[in-house]
């Protein structure tokens, strides 16, 4: 690519035009998309496993698998719960894609920030939040975090690191600029993980905070998972790039493309853009190249998807198979100990369920509490004169 | 450094109260607290080097550098976003748009996210939202905007409207200080109304964020208004005062949660109302107004309550059109004179 910024002046400290003396000027663009850790198609005719190109320790390794079946059984029982009709509103699914926002959350630092979407619950647990939060959440229990206000991940955990989305798509990329100004004014060396999808990545709101981030150097990382499917509408209707990566040049930020069903990858070009941004290198975009294997929520057919797509994938590129085919494969667990894991996670649930499953529905008078900070009711809630 | 361009002075930090208009009140009580507590920072188009479209900023850079006084891209998502990242973090950002009318574009920000995080997960965001709002200075469409109802519907968004120094250096104050999003409207006809000169005291004060204030006592008719219609009311009342009328006037001063004790008594003591304001009639806060007076007032009342409120329309740009879309003080002696009569 022609690098047309270079044919324009340099800056120096001796011109004589005082605009160029006292602006700092952006550095010239260059095109920086990694694909390192791009997908890549195996040639030896063997099934996917990860890349081994890593800096995990073994244990660090088996605490990634524990967080994918965490995500994906949680999920599993959370559609048994909307089949018994205890979840009020929907289920959404990140089956198949789990691997993006667990690798990723998992190269932060704690006092990292994380502003989920809602198939990011892999990084919600990452961070901490337990299993029972969320069911309660999404049985509009008393006990959950949003005391039945709000649903699924729509919750955060300033203390964790969590800040939970809205549904307003692109809307938590300039909220995450604010929480970076922030550390910055606060001098805490903070970066942030922003999440957000093919179909997200069309929105105003998205374009506008990236451009801040940019442009203040704040150390925003934003995972774009490319997962096919913005609820029914495929990514050639939502964007006429074919990498999502490539947007990053509007903003002079470098970008990977990583597979991101291989949880390995997205654990290393996260925890690279991570040291980045930490050390004032500014944002970066990682497209995460993943599939949604279910509908957008529970009730939704599919009808759109080709037929044999879903069954391909999830023959021959699901991100649990192919971590635990790789940790296998490397020695790095046994099929012993991986079914350790699994039915440590398994009561966990368990546990978690039933808490969530014995809270109490909110009182409906709650309703009208915590507008402000004062406990008042509302005004205006109900006329004085039904009151006589 | 921002000495690097053409401005040659630093602006002088204000005095602490002296005679101050609107404008300079404003100024002060940003630069106060801002010196009184780190966690308050400045941010907006235009609002460090330049120092705001209308210079409400002006000197804080220098004084507080560009770390804490942002001028951002123009993009009011990035501003409002921000300011609301910030508020989950401590800090308190007072947000500037340029002109109100802008404050659609970071309406969905403002709305959903700043009005709901303290309803949905009770984390509540310290921070205001500040612009120029109003008409009668012939700007047109889109510089001339009273947003304040396209925000009373929408639950957690307190919204503020000051019509003289004292009150607006004591609501900004207690805007900054408020644990939750706090709108602040500016009437930019006010700014610089050698009428509202006034002396400020030199001590630290607020002015308490839902309390109207009475402008003037009267007990034959109220007129419930706001903003620089309080201007408009208070020559009508000087008017209706030789015709024998004795005119109350109330300036609500905060516009959400509204102060109904406030206007319920004043209704209650004069028995007639004419609620007055700049945003166009229908969906406008008059018909909150006379509804809650009508709802809660209904057996103290002599006369039907009156709205005086803009026609809809869109804002009008040459003057005898934008005279013929804001009420005027005829339009309000007019008015005064039938509900006194009924």
């Amino acid at each position: 690519m022609e690098n047309l910024a270079n044919k324009t002046a340099p800056r120096s400290a001796g011109d004589k035009n005082p605009r160029r003396r006292h602006r700092p000027r952006p550095a010239p663009f260059q095109m920086r998309v990694s694909t390192k850790f791009a997908p890549r198609r195996p040639t030896d005719g063997k099934p996917l496993g990860c890349t081994t190109e890593t800096s995990l320790k073994p244990e660090q390794m088996l605490d990634l698998y524990r967080y994918l079946k965490l995500t994906r059984l949680v999920e599993e029982r959370l559609v048994n719960l909307y089949r018994q009709t205890k979840v009020v509103g929907g289920v959404f699914r990140s089956l198949g894609q789990e691997a993006t926002a667990v690798g990723s959350a998992y190269a932060l630092a704690p006092q990292d920030f994380v502003t989920p979407l809602i198939r990011d619950l892999g990084a919600v647990l990452v961070k901490g939040i337990r299993p029972r939060e969320i069911f309660a959440q999404y049985m509009a229990k008393a006990w959950g975090p949003s005391g039945g206000r709000d649903l699924n991940i729509h919750f955060g955990d300033i203390a964790k690191g969590f800040i939970g989305p809205i549904s307003h798509l692109g809307d938590m990329i300039p909220v995450m600029t604010g929480v970076l100004l922030a550390a910055r004014m606060q001098k805490k060396r903070t970066v942030a993980v922003a999440y957000i999808g093919d179909g997200g990545m069309s929105t105003g709101a998205f374009h506008e905070g990236l451009n801040f981030a940019a442009v203040q150097r704040l150390p925003l990382i934003v995972v774009a998972e490319y997962n096919h499917y913005a609820y029914s509408t495929p990514t050639n209707l939502q964007t006429s790039v074919r990498d999502l990566a490539e947007k990053a040049a509007s903003y002079n930020i470098p970008a990977h493309i990583v597979d991101g069903n291989d949880v390995i990858a997205c654990y290393e070009v996260t925890r690279w853009a991570a040291d980045f941004a930490r050390r004032g290198g500014g944002a970066v975009l990682i497209e995460a190249k993943t599939y949604r294997r279910k509908g957008h929520a529970e009730h939704d057919d599919q009808r759109y998807v080709p037929s044999g797509e879903i069954e391909w994938w999830e023959k021959n590129n699901d991100p649990l198979d192919r971590f635990e085919r790789h940790l296998l494969e490397q020695k790095i667990a046994t099929k012993n100990k991986l079914e350790e894991i699994t039915a440590d996670v398994l009561r966990e649930i368990e546990e978690d369920c039933a808490w969530a499953e014995s809270s109490p529905m909110p009182d409906p008078e709650q309703a009208a509490y915590g507008v402000f900070d004062n406990n008042i009711v509302p005004p205006a809630l109900r006329p004085e004169f039904l009151k006589n | 450094m921002a000495t690097a361009t053409k401005k040659e002075h630093k602006s002088a930090r204000p005095e602490r109260g002296g005679q101050a208009t609107l404008v300079e009140a404003i100024r002060q009580g940003i630069w106060e607290e801002m010196e009184r507590d780190p966690a308050v920072f400045v941010i907006g188009e235009d609002v460090g080097l330049y120092g705001g479209a209308f210079k409400v900023t002006d000197g804080l850079i220098d004084q507080f550098g560009k770390e804490r006084v942002i001028d951002t891209p123009i993009s009011e998502a990035a501003i409002v976003g921000a300011a609301c990242g910030a508020g989950l973090m401590g800090m308190r950002a007072v947000a500037e748009f340029q002109f109100i009318d802008f404050i659609s574009a970071g309406f969905d920000l403002l709305t959903n996210y700043a009005a709901k995080c303290r309803y949905r997960w009770g984390a509540n965001i310290p921070a205001v939202f500040r612009g120029p709002c109003g008409s009668g200075v012939r700007s047109g469409p889109f510089h001339s905007l009273n947003a304040e109802s396209f925000f009373l519907n929408t639950a957690g968004l307190k919204i503020v409207e000051p019509s003289t120094a004292y009150d607006a250096k004591g609501l900004i104050k207690a805007a900054i200080r408020d644990p939750d999003p706090v709108l602040y409207f500016e009437h930019k006809k006010l700014y610089r109304l050698p009428r509202l000169r006034e002396e400020l005291p030199a001590d630290d004060y607020i002015v308490e964020i839902g309390k109207a204030r009475t402008a003037r006592e009267g007990r034959d008719l109220s007129i419930i208004t706001f903003g620089a219609m309080v201007l408009t009311a208070l020559d009508a009342a000087a008017e209706l005062e030789k015709e024998g009328l004795d005119v109350e006037v109330i300036d609500l001063r905060t516009l959400a949660p509204l102060d109904k004790a406030a206007i319920l008594a004043s209704v209650k003591k004069t028995n007639r109302a004419i609620v007055l304001h700049e945003a166009s009639r229908t969906g406008g806060i008059g018909g909150e107004i006379a509804a809650t007076i009508a709802e809660e007032a209904f057996e103290w009342l002599d006369a039907p309550v009156l709205r005086l409120a803009s026609i809809d329309t869109p804002v009008p740009y040459s003057p005898p059109l934008e005279d013929y879309y804001l009420p005027q003080t005829k339009d309000v002696l007019e008015a005064a004179r039938k509900l006194a009569a009924y």
